[in-house]
């Protein structure tokens, strides 16, 4: 790992949220990955912080959805009580 | 349960008339989305559940006043995130979140400490009960301003965008905060799985 090489770790952090969430440009893309081809422990941050997003996403599916009773209780504070039977699907 | 409907059908007109049946549709449009922001949030239901109904009884007062530029869910995730606050501080004697407000426009003091490579751990193993259970924990020891962020963008999955709109915040702003709670996220994931690494080894 040379000197200027370890220089770039620092302002790979400010696009990283990006380049995991697929939003950076291209050229900035290639300047990340020819970092990581060369410095591992940007690459392991590179790795684990998408892998942190995936999980993220994968633990919040399937997403569930309002349970009974608090929806009546939430109808009848709105004084919605007439419209509670179920939507028409 | 009732599944959260298509967000497209809901008139605004028929909403700013007092119409009830139309607002009983966006109660069960997006009451889902805003209970699970609440749960997330607060950590108890009965707490999501009072951000739910005040949300809504808000909502009802405040029709007149959504000029519409942003999404009715939007909209509502903002008076969500505010009632949030309200039950969050109650019986606090003293708000302390904001903290780390100072540190909040830098990305200086964010480097890296943990470099174990989880990243290749098979899925089922971090998708555990336990890994799961690893990753709730990391997401409410967040600091509360990041959390926020982080819930809205990563877990309610909002854009940058919206998710600015509904916290007030600017999107440079945001996306820092979101930047720090992912990386917070990661160290934190990192200590866990690093552990889980190192007792297999030994187990061998
Ligand atoms: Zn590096």
């Amino acid at each position: 790992m040379t000197e200027s090489t370890h220089s770039n770790c620092k302002s790979l952090l400010g696009s990283l949220s990006d380049y995991v969430d697929g939003e950076l440009g291209a050229e900035l893309c290639r300047e990340i990955e020819k970092h990581i081809a060369e410095c591992d422990d940007c690459r392991i941050v590179v790795d684990t912080t998408r892998k942190t997003v995936d999980l993220v996403h994968a633990s919040n599916h399937p997403q569930a959805g309002l349970p009974d009773e608090v929806r009546d209780r939430l109808f009848k504070r709105l004084n919605l009580a007439d419209y509670l039977k179920p939507p028409a699907q | 349960m009732i599944e959260t409907t298509s967000q497209a059908d809901i008139s605004l007109e028929a909403l700013r008339t007092g119409d009830h049946a139309e607002f009983a549709r966006l109660v069960d449009a997006y009451s889902a989305p805003i209970y699970r922001l609440g749960l997330r949030m607060l950590g108890n239901e009965q707490d999501a559940e009072d951000v739910l109904q005040n949300t809504f009884l808000s909502a009802l007062t405040h029709l007149s006043n959504f000029e519409g530029r942003s999404s009715v869910l939007t909209w509502l995730y903002r008076i969500a995130v505010n009632e949030s606050l309200m039950v969050m501080r109650r019986g606090k004697s003293e708000v302390n979140v904001d903290d780390t407000e100072s540190s909040d426009e830098t990305i200086e003091d964010l480097s890296p400490s943990q470099f174990v490579d989880w990243g290749a751990l098979p899925e089922d193993e971090l998708l555990s009960a336990e890994g799961k259970q690893a990753l709730d924990h990391a997401i409410q020891k967040l600091p509360e301003n990041l959390r926020m962020v982080f819930l809205l963008r990563d877990i309610q999955e909002l854009s940058i965008k919206d998710t600015a709109e509904a916290l007030g915040l600017t999107e440079s702003n945001v996306k820092v905060r979101l930047l720090r709670a992912r990386l917070s996220l990661r160290e934190q994931l990192s200590i866990y799985y690093g552990e889980r690494i190192n007792q297999e080894k030994t187990n061998d």
